[in-house]
This record gives structure tokens, C-alpha cells and sequence, in this order.
């Protein structure tokens, strides 16, 4: 059967990203040690994405991240000046963890004006400065002006908050980024506000959930049983091609081609998809967004379904074709566990019908989720079973190639440069 | 017992203890916790009427809603919940998802 898009001149898009055909090893997603390697080489040196600007609406709000990989918390918070900074959420007096609610080890949000420690009531203004110290006098050269939250290098890029936690960032945000993801500068983020988040914990490595999401080789098999039988029958048939790839630095991409649900016979439809003019793909009334950058749909596909911009080392954005976008992180716990969080922006629907169309489209996502995340136990468990080493990959699965090879290739470079 | 729903939509008042959930959590363990009899009697009744039920909400502001038609909202928003399990999988549970699990942790409200 010859492939329904064009392939690169090379032949393959595995060959015209000069990476090798051979099988590949999972050993770095089974592996305690090299997790740990990849928390030095790979976490504790990229730009991380933690949230949206849409988090923090006005000064004195603020949120928490646990960053196990980084084995630390951070809050991250909106100042008087309207800077956003993160900082280590420890107070500088006992160690103990400034900003928590109920339970110290969940995150939380809000609003106030400083932040007090629980312990002995130091505070700190919003941005990081020690304001306040308990009996001052019964301590001994006690230096305010030095006892401020310890920051964490923070950047905001089209309103998403990025940290570094390196001591001098190796790069600023936008070289971290590079061109590939800067060219999305204008997409409407800041008005698609609609959100749905989800979150969850995998017994997984990290990388294999990305996998899971880097390819689309899986839907007609893994998703089959989500649409009726015609639909799913012609599916598995016809397989699954990607029309364009892309790589960039250690980031990558996957665009699709759209299917035009709306114009196909209702018995390949789910009814309620016909009632609420909404599915996996987005409410079928595409959301007018006005000219977008350059940068989405850079393959130029026609029809186009979605971008699939994966930004190393854990954070992909995916931008549907109908008008709306969804973000997923995967943060690693150990090397075999991660928490998910992935997250549905829309419009804020203006009535009931469009918010219904939302909600099927969110209630849909998860039902494919939960499904693609349930192979994820069962492959970590047999890859750690270590009796088979090598497995092999096809062309619709580069980019999984890639995110292990540039992991790989960090991994390598940083060792032997000191922490 | 007073009505939950406005009174054009009076014949679902039965589904309405039961399905007026608002949020997407209450709403998956419902589904988790019933049988696909009561879901499918639920789906089958409610089906004729979606469209109306829309339309009817939207009389109103979405910001501004009453809260009977705030309710309404709810019952469709279990009705969209309910028909993955009626349409696709012919059982609560996602086919194939093993012991998976997704919270909704942030949504719009309503």
C-alpha cells in the first residue's frame, strides 16, 4: 500500500530527521538510576512550564506546584509591580513549607497581600522580601534584607509561566523554545479561557504516556470500540497516516488531517454527536479565532485537524483545527510513576449550546484518555520485566524515536558536568 | 416534594433527584453506580426532548440562570455523561480502561 501522504525525500520522515530505523530500547524509562540522571541533566536545566497567566488574575494571587522531579514546592505568584515570580516555598527561619492549605503535600491557590509562615509567623511580601520577623530582637545578627525567599528564574511566554530552576539558565526562554514554538506568537491563548482541567497518577515512566500522545498509529486499534461499527470497521482499514512531521531542537511536532464529521452519514455517528454538534475533534461550529500566526499548521495541511507541538522535556500544547487547544504535563514522581494533568480550553461558550457542545467534546476527551492510559501500566510493567530489550518503531511513530533519543543525548551530554 | 425542574419539563422530575449533579465528578460516579437499565430508560426518555431542553435554557443569560433551569442544565449534562455508556459501550464503565482514572479537578461553571 503506498502512503497517503507524500513522504520526504529521504523516503521516511525517521530518515529525514537523520534518526536510525533500528529498534529502540526502553531501558531509560525502567531504569532508578537514570531517572535520576534525568532529573540532573534534563529537569533541573529546561524551562518547565507550571500554569497560565489566567491563574494568577490580579496582584496577590497565587498558586503552589509540587515539582517532585525537582524535589521541591514552588509558589508562584503575581506581585504589586504585576511581575510574576516563583520561589522555593520554604521559610527561610525552620524549613517549614510556607504556602499550603488543608494537607501539606496538595497544592493550593488564592489570594493575599503577604504570606505568613504558619510556624512562627514570618512573612514575606509578595515579592519574596522578608517584611517580618517574630522577635526580632532575641535573634543574633539576624539580616532581613538576606533572608528573603529563595527565587526560582521565571519567564512568561504568550501567558504561559515557564521556571528554571538552574542557578543561570542556560538559555532564556524564547532561545529554549526556539523558532518551531515561537512562531505560535498570537495564537488567541489569552481568550480561550474555557477550562476543563484533569489530573491524574500513572504507574508509568513519563515518557511513556508522551509516546502514547506522540502517535496517532494506535486510535483505529486502542479507540475502536468509542465510535459505532461502520465508522470504526472503515477506521482500522484505512490505518493511520500523519501528514507532516516536524523536529526542532530537542522539541517536536505532529500535525493531522481533519475529518469532517459533520458531512459523514449519521450511522458512522455517535447520536449524541449529531444532537450536540460536538465529539473528540471539538464543537463542530468552528470558534472564529481570526487570522492565526504562521506557526500553527505549518505542513499547510488541507483538510488540517490538529498540531501536536510536544516542548521538551514534558509539556505538549495541541491546537484543533476547530478552534480550541488542550495542554498536557507529565511529572515524573519516580521512575515509574508520573502525574497527568491535561487541560481543555475553549471559548467561554456565550450560551448553553455552546457550552453543551464543550461538554461533550471535554466528556469525550476523557473517555479516550482513560483508555490510552490504561496500556500505560501494563507496558511498564512488562518492559521491567527485562525480557525483551528492543522493540521496533514505525515512520507514524518518529517522534517517540526522538524524545527518547534527545533524552538520551542530555542525559549523555550533562554527565560529568557538575550539579 | 417541591419541583426541581421548571414545569415544561415537569415529566423528568423522576430523573431529576437522581441526575441534577453539578459537577462532572458527581456525574461519572453516578454513571459508575448505575445500571444501564435505569441509564438506558433515562437516555430513552430524555432523548426526544434535548433539543427543546437547550433551546429552553437559553431564554436566559448563561451567567443568569434560574436555578430550576440551572438544574435542567445539570440533568443535560448527565444526559451527555449518560450516552457514552448507552450509545458506545453498553456497560458504566469506559471499554477498555482497566482501572484508569481522570478527575476533573477545574471546570466552567454552569
Amino acid at each position: 500500500m503506498s502512503p497517503r501522504y507524500p513522504k520526504p525525500p529521504e523516503g521516511s520522515w525517521t530518515e529525514h530527521f537523520g534518526l536510525d530505523t533500528g529498534p529502540v530500547s526502553y531501558a531509560d524509562s525502567i531504569s532508578p538510576s537514570f531517572y535520576e540522571r534525568e532529573r540532573q541533566a534534563i529537569f533541573r536545566r529546561a524551562w518547565l512550564n507550571v500554569g497560565r497567566v489566567e491563574q494568577l488574575p490580579k496582584a496577590g494571587s497565587y498558586f503552589t506546584k509540587e515539582l517532585a522531579v525537582l524535589n521541591t514546592s514552588i509558589v508562584v505568584v503575581r506581585g504589586m509591580d504585576d511581575e510574576i515570580r516563583a520561589f522555593h516555598n520554604v521559610c527561610r527561619h525552620r524549613g517549614n513549607k510556607l504556602v499550603w492549605n488543608e494537607s501539606p503535600d496538595e497544592e493550593t491557590q488564592g489570594f493575599c497581600r503577604q504570606f505568613t509562615c504558619k510556624y512562627h509567623a514570618w512573612r514575606y511580601g509578595l515579592d519574596g522580601s522578608l517584611t517580618f520577623i517574630q522577635q526580632e530582637d532575641e535573634f543574633f545578627d539576624v539580616d532581613k534584607s538576606q533572608l528573603g525567599l529563595v527565587s526560582m528564574h521565571c519567564e512568561v511566554w504568550e501567558g504561559f509561566v515557564f521556571v528554571c530552576a538552574a542557578r543561570e539558565p542556560e538559555w532564556s526562554l524564547r532561545e529554549f523554545l526556539g523558532p518551531m514554538i515561537t512562531a505560535l506568537e498570537g495564537y488567541p491563548f489569552d481568550r480561550l479561557t474555557s477550562r476543563f482541567g484533569y489530573r491524574t497518577e500513572v504507574r508509568a515512566n513519563w515518557k511513556l504516556f508522551m509516546d502514547a500522545f506522540a502517535e496517532f498509529y494506535h486510535a483505529p486499534v486502542l479507540h475502536s470500540k468509542q465510535s459505532p461499527d461502520k465508522y470504526a470497521v472503515a477506521a482500522r482499514e484505512a490505518g493511520y497516516e500523519a501528514p507532516y512531521y516536524a523536529v526542532e531542537g530537542p522539541h517536536r511536532l505532529v500535525s493531522t488531517s481533519g475529518v469532517r464529521f459533520w458531512e459523514m452519514d449519521p450511522g458512522s455517528l455517535k447520536p449524541m454527536e449529531v444532537m450536540t454538534r460536538g465529539g473528540l475533534f471539538g464543537p463542530w461550529d468552528k470558534a472564529d479565532l481570526g487570522e492565526l500566526p504562521a506557526g500553527v499548521n505549518p505542513g499547510r495541511c488541507k483538510p488540517w485537524g490538529l498540531d501536536s507541538f510536544q516542548l521538551f522535556p514534558n509539556f505538549v500544547i495541541l491546537i484543533w483545527g476547530q478552534g480550541w487547544y488542550l495542554t498536557y504535563h507529565y511529572w515524573p514522581t519516580s521512575y515509574n510513576t508520573h502525574v497527568f494533568e491535561g487541560n481543555v480550553y475553549f471559548l467561554p461558550a456565550t450560551n448553553v449550546r455552546e457550552r453543551i457542545a464543550q461538554e461533550m467534546s471535554a466528556v469525550t476527551f476523557k473517555e479516550f484518555a482513560l483508555q490510552d492510559a490504561n496500556t500505560l501500566e501494563a507496558t511498564q510493567l512488562m518492559l521491567e520485566s527485562g525480557y525483551v530489550e528492543k522493540f521496533p518503531l514505525n515512520d507514524q511513530e518518529v517522534l517517540l524515536r526522538h524524545l527518547h533519543k534527545v533524552v538520551g543525548d542530555w542525559v549523555e551530554q550533562h554527565a560529568g558536568v557538575p550539579a | 416534594m417541591s419541583a426541581l425542574l421548571p414545569a415544561e419539563f415537569a415529566e423528568f422530575e423522576e430523573y431529576a433527584a437522581h441526575w441534577c449533579l453539578p459537577t462532572e465528578t458527581e456525574r461519572f460516579e453516578r454513571r459508575m453506580a448505575s445500571d444501564m437499565d435505569e441509564m438506558g430508560a433515562f437516555y430513552a426518555a430524555f432523548s426526544a426532548r434535548l433539543d427543546e431542553a437547550i433551546e429552553f435554557c437559553d431564554k436566559y443569560p448563561l451567567d443568569e440562570l434560574p436555578e430550576d433551569v440551572q438544574r435542567l442544565l445539570q440533568l443535560i449534562h448527565s444526559y451527555v455523561m449518560v450516552s457514552m455508556a448507552v450509545e458506545i459501550f453498553h456497560q458504566p464503565k469506559v471499554v477498555d480502561s482497566a482501572d484508569a482514572v481522570l478527575r476533573r479537578v477545574k471546570e466552567p461553571r454552569p
